[in-house]
Formats: C-alpha cells, sequence, structure tokens
C-alpha cells in the first residue's frame, strides 16, 4: 500500500475512500513523551489544512492539520487512554484518524517516503 | 535577546551526553537528555539528577553592612541571618510587586547571591546601585551544579564527605577533588537538593564524578520544570512577576515577622496592606480533572462560569501521573476543594483547587 505523507509529519495510506492518519516517527520524537491526544469526533468533516486535534506532550502542545478534505470515520479511542503509544509505534497501530476522503485528487498534493525523507534531512 | 546564545562551561559536556540544546534566557542550555523528560524527573524523584545551573548569576557582596543594605531592597530578615546559612528571598518594587526571586547566602566575610539567569542584566545593576558601600560583583568564571533527589546526599557526599553533615540551607566552601568549592544544601524540588559552585576550569571533571556515581544521571530544564511545578515553587516570569504581590504568591513565610511588621523595604504600604486584609487574588494549586494540560494563560471560571483567574503554570507531572497546574483566583475563591473550570481550547475542562505541593517533599533540617 502507498504510504503518502503531508509538510506537517502526518502519514497517509488509503483503501478505497477511506484515508488512515497519523503522525511520522519523525514528528513523534520531535514532540517527544506524549501525555494527552485530543480528538474530533465521527461525523466531523473539515477542509485541508483545518486543525483537526491537538497533541500535548510533557514540553507543549502541538495542532494536527488535515492532510487532505475529508470527514471523520473514526478517531482512534484508544489513545486517549494511552497517549503513549503516540511514542511507540506512531506509523502502525497508534493511527489518529480513518477519514472519509472527500477528494482523492488531493493525494497527488502530498509526498512520497524520499520527498519525506528529503524534508525532515 | 539579540546575542548569539551563550554557553556553559559544561556545554561540550551536553552534546556530548547527548543533550537536546534549547535557547533558554540568552543561553542554550538541555532540555532533557535520551533518557527523556519524564525519566529524568522520576530519576531525581528517586535517585539523583545533576542540572547545570550555570547561566544563573552567582554574585559576591562584599563590603559595608551588607545585611542591612539587602533588607533597603528585600523584604527578608538579613542581619539576623547567620553565618553559613542561606534564605530565600525576593527583589520587590514600589508598589509590592515582586522583581525576581534569589537566594542570599551569609558567606561570613561576604554574602553570596544567586539569581535567576533571565534577570541578571536587571538585577546586578539593581544590588550596585541600591546596597551603599557594599562591592557587587558577578562572578563569570565559576559552573553552578545542582544535584537532586534522595540519592543526592550519597552522590556528593562520596566526593565531599562535608557535604553529608550539611543541614537544610546550610552553606559552606570545601574541597571537591582537591579544588575548593561552595556548596548549598536546599529544599528546592525533590527531598535534598545540592547546588555546588566550581571554578569553570574544573567543572567537567567534577561533574563527570559526579556522573560516574551509580543514581546519578544528567536531567535537563524539561524535568527541572515538572518537579518544581509538582512542588509547588514559583517561577519567575510566570507565577511571580513585576505584578505580583508576595502575599498573593503565598510567600509570606519568606518575609519574617520583623520585616512584616517594620516595613522598611520597596512595596511595603501595599504589601503590609495585603497582610493586613487579605489580597485581591492568590496563587493556588489547580488539578485538572481529566487528561488536558493547562498550560499558562488559560482562563479559570468558578462553577457559575465567571471568570476568576488564569493559569500561571501548567503542564504534566510526571510522578502526579496527570496535568497539574498553577494560577491566581480572586479572593473569594480559592479554597481547597473548590470546583472550577478550565478553559481549553474554548472548551471547559473541570478541574479542583488542590493544595500545594502537588507532591510532597521531605526537608532535612
Amino acid at each position: 500500500m502507498t504510504t503518502y505523507y503531508s509538510e506537517e509529519h502526518e502519514w497517509v495510506t488509503v483503501e478505497g475512500d477511506i484515508a488512515t492518519v497519523g503522525i511520522t516517527q519523525h514528528a513523534a520524537d520531535q514532540l517527544g513523551e506524549i501525555v494527552f491526544v485530543e480528538q474530533k469526533e465521527a461525523g466531523d468533516d473539515f477542509e485541508k489544512g483545518d486543525e483537526i486535534g491537538v497533541i500535548e506532550s510533557v514540553k507543549a502542545a502541538s495542532e494536527i492539520y488535515a492532510p487532505l478534505d475529508g470527514e471523520v470515520v473514526e478517531a482512534n479511542e484508544s489513545l486517549a487512554d494511552t497517549p503513549g503509544a503516540l511514542n511507540e509505534s506512531p506509523e502502525g497501530d497508534a493511527w489518529i484518524y480513518k477519514i472519509k476522503l472527500a477528494d482523492k485528487g488531493q493525494l497527488e498534493e502530498l509526498m512520497d517516503l524520499d520527498g519525506y525523507k528529503a524534508l525532515i534531512g | 535577546m539579540t546575542d548569539a546564545p551563550k554557553r556553559t562551561p559544561l556545554y561540550d559536556l551536553h552534546v556530548e551526553l547527548g543533550g537536546k540544546m534549547v535557547d533558554f534566557a540568552g543561553w542554550e542550555m538541555p532540555v532533557q537528555y535520551p533518557m527523556g523528560i519524564m525519566g529524568e524527573h522520576k530519576q531525581c524523584r528517586e535517585k539523583a539528577g545533576l542540572f547545570d545551573v550555570s547561566h544563573m548569576g552567582q554574585v559576591i557582596l562584599k563590603g559595608g553592612d551588607v545585611a542591612t543594605q539587602l533588607e533597603k531592597i528585600a523584604p527578608s530578615a538579613f542581619t539576623t541571618l547567620k553565618e553559613g546559612k542561606a534564605r530565600y528571598t525576593f527583589f520587590t518594587n514600589e508598589n509590592g510587586g515582586i522583581m525576581d526571586d534569589l537566594i542570599v547566602s551569609n558567606a561570613g566575610d561576604h554574602f553570596f547571591v544567586v539569581v535567576n539567569a533571565s534577570m541578571r542584566h536587571q538585577d546586578i545593576p539593581h544590588m550596585a546601585k541600591n546596597l551603599e558601600g557594599v562591592e557587587v560583583t558577578e562572578i563569570f568564571d565559576r559552573a553552578l551544579v545542582a544535584v537532586q533527589g534522595p540519592s543526592a546526599e550519597n552522590v556528593v557526599g562520596d566526593l565531599c564527605p562535608a557535604a553529608r553533615d550539611m543541614k537544610f540551607m546550610e552553606t559552606i566552601v570545601a574541597e571537591i577533588m582537591g579544588v575548593e568549592c561552595r556548596l548549598s544544601r536546599f529544599f528546592f524540588k525533590q527531598k535534598t537538593a545540592y547546588e555546588i559552585s566550581i571554578p569553570e576550569d574544573k567543572a567537567v571533571e567534577i561533574t563527570r564524578a559526579f556522573l560516574a556515581h551509580e543514581d546519578c544521571e544528567p536531567a535537563g530544564l524539561g524535568a527541572r520544570d515538572s518537579l518544581r511545578l509538582e512542588a509547588g515553587l514559583c517561577l519567575y516570569g510566570n507565577d511571580i512577576d513585576n505584578d505580583t504581590s508576595p502575599v498573593e504568591a503565598s510567600l509570606t513565610w519568606a518575609m519574617q515577622k520583623r520585616r512584616r511588621e517594620e516595613g522598611g523595604f520597596p512595596g511595603a504600604a501595599r504589601i503590609q496592606k495585603e497582610l493586613a486584609e487579605g489580597a485581591a487574588r492568590k496563587l493556588v494549586g489547580i488539578k485538572p480533572e481529566g487528561r488536558a494540560p493547562a498550560r499558562q494563560g488559560v482562563e479559570v471560571q468558578c462553577s457559575e462560569g465567571n471568570t476568576i483567574g488564569a493559569i500561571t503554570s501548567g503542564g504534566f507531572g510526571p510522578t502526579v501521573g496527570g496535568p497539574v497546574a498553577m494560577g491566581y483566583v480572586s479572593a473569594g475563591h480559592g479554597e481547597p476543594g473548590e470546583k472550577v473550570n478550565l478553559i481549553i481550547r474554548g472548551k471547559a475542562q473541570p478541574a479542583e483547587i488542590v493544595a500545594l505541593p502537588f507532591v510532597t517533599q521531605n526537608y532535612k533540617r
């Protein structure tokens, strides 16, 4: 499955018209130990660039920005009780949202792994 | 700060130890090491952590009647501060606000003062201008290292046996690895804490020797902040500043009885009035009930929905295992147990006023 990356350090995988979205390991490492995640609820819709959540680490609060237009189908509720999972497996079990994509064409605006690696140097 | 950040004598050691360096008050300091803020915090609670605090201002006050002169600008008692003892105090302004908080030690033939890194530029001229007949000398050639935690006595004591016998708020000069250092023992942030002022050319060697102890690990500014927050200690610039009075900040204990009664320090009119009649607001501990940390600036509302104050310091308390905060609430509020709401990103989050500290310390007296 192709993984896409945003400049806001999110990863996106797509099955049909449903995208799974999370933060990259690089982002998790930069944030430090994560202690709280605030998420939108199923049914909330948004446009690319909208703030769709907040991740708080021991150090600071950081916003999550929507990498694509869409609607939340499911928020990973396990993160409420185990926010630290975002440090352990941010690109695995600790995904943040399942999103119904409004415009699959927007995937073309995201980066591939090589592009993302170049971004984070 | 427009200048390039300054570096302490321990800068290279921080980098070697994997410290993540950030700009803090014009200094390049480690916010954390590979262990991480939570691990370093727990290390300081369970064993011992070592902090570089060389960015703080170390000052020698010599000549004249230092104690009497200090009483002109700070509301604590210094004429009764015995040789070898240290005292927490603050400079007040004409409005009774706090200009900075500091530690003053009576070192016998001089007084030794440590001020906040961010306020060095203010405090040194302030003392030079107001302490008549006193020579004010800022020290630039000594590092300052803090070792704190239940094992601190062993970590420091193994290299400097005299440290073991030191009492709470005591200061001595003693040799460590053949070098004369000044040691002070404080209650700060953990069960016991030492601050050791070391000549800069020996700072790395002695710091390495402390870190060689199996119970001692380096800790950064992140853990220092979470530890002081759990301990309910004020951070200058957050919880206390030029507008907040010592009475509002619950620092009345640092103004000894004679000073409270006699006054004779800047802002005495406001401070004595607040002592007699109560202050318009006071600093309290606030425990969010959920998991969302409440950070500086978050609005505090009473249960009826009126704004009663704001958070001045807040974050995650690793030992508490959840968010902790401090903030000011207006008079008539702030009794432990009172339910309040914190407005975090537009949403009201339930919280409770609690007694400080969040985590209890044991003092060695």
